[in-house]
């Protein structure tokens, strides 16, 4: 008997292990050259198009700090730095996305549909109006704090009663303190016209805003982000199999919990803060990730990064040739491809059973 | 139920359950009455008080048509519409809110919060802002646009079981889309057009004119008593759809017809006044607990409604030392009891 069950064991594993390997490879490879591509491409495009001879000049000009003389070359430098601010708020978008997925057991968790997006908001209309806050440098640290407050509120509210959080739960609490939240920035701002011009600037997510100076403030916390959520990410997994058998596993749930939700809330209000509020990133890259490399958080979320990263660069790149001669937010874009994917998950999940 | 006899007695059951119907209608009719004569109490208030406040006998006199020296500027042409077109649009919001939220069983599931308004208010501020339409061209623009939101969520959400509770994910995922639409437009207006635009966020009566009562008083006319007349195939859907199909009612064709007449109600309601928040979302609740269960809440919700934006408006305008916006005074008053609303139906464990 037993022989015969691990011949069938073996049989059924060894085979799904080397396709998974060979798919994960690919997927691997797939994905950093991707990035590549979305990056030449960012480089490439705007209202001016520029040729490769023009971007590697632009570019190795740069690295040596000189201006280029011809301006096509001057083209790619400007958008150099929009370029990394994008590839850096896509992967942390999509890391936190698949972190607080993994966390709740719910496939919809996004920080744009949870309502972190309009906290963080919250905080920054606040300090505008109320501190008379202008440096980037304060808002990042009031949406960092207003973001950390909402998600903590939306959870507990979504969660609340038999079953945990669903997904229809934690939506409609997402929803509802957006409308809230949103009543008291219209409240806040409606007496005072210059608070208004200046936040209204600050209501959708873009990266074309990008300033060296802003993005070295908020690199440590997505480095630090990141390296929680990769040492997370195998507690993740044993987390998915249920609270049981992952306290029997040896894993400290209320601790991996934790870890990955403060690493989940950082990633994505740093990035708020930075590039204003960008949603559905986060919601569609772990799911596209879960469908090349299946669920194992290991390979989930080093993916997730790469694949954020490509879909917010190649997202600013596609504003700025839709919006010619100005240009489109990523942040627009991205709202716009992510609904359809949220109604194919919506579709494909079955509610009461998440 | 305890003061039913020991022996079954028809006759003593069907007289009490007779007159458990006759006590839950008065005490139907009873709010309606309270409600209407409130909305008409809130009505004069909004048209008399002001910076100068007018006597009954200028606003009758200006009524009348004859000319009042200072009151028939600030009476007739700025407080009378703006009393009107406050009453109308919280009826609509509140009859449209109810019947979302019967149908599709969930009191969190109103138009506001499900996409349907933000579709309305997306087209809106892109015909006003960018397009420069008229008010007449752009009320239609977002009616299109409000029905063209509603079927898509709604055919998104068809098939398979638990179409509810998909039904309100979608709606919000859209929703989350089209509002991406107003904030972009609004960024990309030119500055004097914010106060406008921010209209398009938030919902106010502010410049409310003769010219938008008319279209919006007529949806109402037309299409609020025949959500009324729809109503009660509507409790039958309250029961599921395979139970309503038994009792007889075409449960597809149902729906639909309440989910047009509802979705253009919300839409000319929002083409007028912008989405103001929560009172489609509010009005039904609340007058749920008034009337007790049983009886079609539309027209009760209705009158709720306009007395939800009416009184606002009076507190939005007098209460503070700046004059609010109407949505601003409705999403903070209504912002608490949501999130009660929210934890209360999850502790039920409803609203799958």
């Amino acid at each position: 008997m037993t022989s015969v069950h691990t011949t069938v064991d073996d049989r059924r594993r060894a085979p799904a292990t080397s396709v998974g390997a060979r798919r994960r490879a690919l997927s691997i490879a797939g994905l950093i050259a991707g990035v590549i591509i979305a990056i030449l491409l960012s480089l490439a495009f705007g209202s001016r198009t520029v040729s490769m001879a023009e971007i590697i000049d632009g570019v190795t000009s740069w690295v040596q700090g000189q201006t280029p003389s011809h301006i096509g070359a001057i083209a790619v430098q400007a958008r150099i730095p929009r370029t990394v601010l994008a590839i850096m708020a896509g992967a942390a978008l999509a890391l936190s996305g698949a972190l607080m997925q993994a966390i709740t057991r719910n496939p919809i968790a996004d920080p744009g549909i949870l309502g972190v997006n309009t906290g963080a908001a919250l905080a920054v209309v606040c300090g505008i109006a109320f501190f008379g806050i202008t440096s980037p440098y304060e808002y990042l640290w009031l949406a960092l704090g207003g973001a950390i407050l909402t998600s903590i509120f939306v959870y507990n509210v979504g969660s609340v009663g038999p079953g945990g959080s669903t997904p229809i739960k934690l939506a409609l609490a997402g929803a509802a303190t957006t409308a809230a939240l949103g009543s008291l920035v219209s409240a806040v701002l409606l007496p005072r016209t210059a608070a208004m011009d200046t936040f209204r600037f600050w209501q959708i997510g873009g990266v074309g805003g990008a300033d060296w100076g802003t993005m070295a403030v908020i690199a440590p916390l997505l480095v630090a982000g990141t390296l929680v959520a990769f040492i997370c990410a195998p507690g993740l997994n044993a987390l998915a199999l249920g609270d049981d058998v992952a306290v029997g596993l040896g894993v400290r749930i209320g601790r991996t919990r934790l870890l990955a939700a403060v690493a989940g809330v950082v990633l994505c209000a740093a990035v708020t803060a930075v590039a204003g509020p960008i949603a559905f990133v986060g919601l569609m890259v772990p799911h596209v990730v879960r469908m090349l490399v299946g669920p194992d958080q290991r390979w989930m979320m080093p993916l997730s990064a790469l694949g954020g990263a490509i879909l917010l660069t190649l997202a600013d790149t596609i504003g700025r040739l839709i919006g010619y001669p100005g240009e489109t937010e990523a942040g627009i874009v991205t709202a716009f491809v992510g609904a359809p994917v949220l109604v194919i998950i919506a579709r494909r999940s079955r509610m009461r059973a998440l | 139920m305890t003061t039913l006899p020991a022996t079954p007695d028809i006759a003593a059951r069907t007289a009490l359950v007779r007159a458990g119907r006759i006590r839950r209608s008065r005490r139907r009719v009873l709010v309606m009455v309270v409600l209407a004569v409130a909305v008409l109490a809130l009505l004069s208030a909004v048209i008399m008080i002001g910076n100068t406040i007018y006597p009954v006998s200028d606003v009758l006199a200006v009524i009348r048509g004859e000319s009042v020296p200072g009151a028939s500027f600030t009476v007739g042409t700025l407080r009378i519409p703006r009393a009107l077109v406050g009453a109308l649009a919280g009826l609509a919001f509140g009859a449209a809110g109810t019947t979302f939220q019967t149908m599709l069983r969930n009191p969190l599931a109103s138009p506001d919060v499900i996409g349907i308004s933000a579709g309305a208010s997306a087209a809106a501020v892109v015909c006003l802002v960018v397009l420069r339409w008229s008010g007449t061209a752009t009320m239609f623009a977002a009616l299109i646009a409000g029905v063209a939101t509603a079927a898509a969520i709604y055919f998104a959400a068809r098939g398979g079981e638990s179409t509810g509770g998909r039904l309100i994910l979608i709606g919000i995922g859209i929703g989350a889309m089209l509002d991406s639409v107003v904030s972009y437009t609004i960024q990309r207006a030119a500055e004097w057009d914010v106060a406008v635009a921010m209209r398009w966020l938030t919902g106010s009566l502010n410049g409310s004119r003769w010219e938008d009562v008319l279209p919006l008083g007529i949806a109402v006319a037309v299409l609020l008593p025949a959500l009324a007349l729809l109503s009660r195939q509507l409790k039958a859907l309250e029961l599921g759809d395979a139970a309503a199909t038994s009792l007889g009612v075409r449960v597809d064709h149902v729906r639909i017809l309440l989910i047009l007449a509802a979705v253009a109600l919300t839409c000319f309601a929002t083409a007028t006044t912008g989405p103001i928040a929560f009172v489609a979302f509010l009005a039904g609740p609340i007058v749920s607990r008034l009337v007790g269960h049983g009886s079609s809440l539309t027209i009760p919700a209705a009158l709720m409604g306009a007395c939800l934006v009416l009184t606002s408006d009076l507190i939005g305008q007098f209460a503070f030392d700046t004059r609010f916006p109407v949505g601003v005074i409705t999403g903070i008053l209504g912002a608490p009891y949501l999130l009660f609303l929210l934890i209360r139906t999850s502790r039920r464990g409803g609203s799958s």
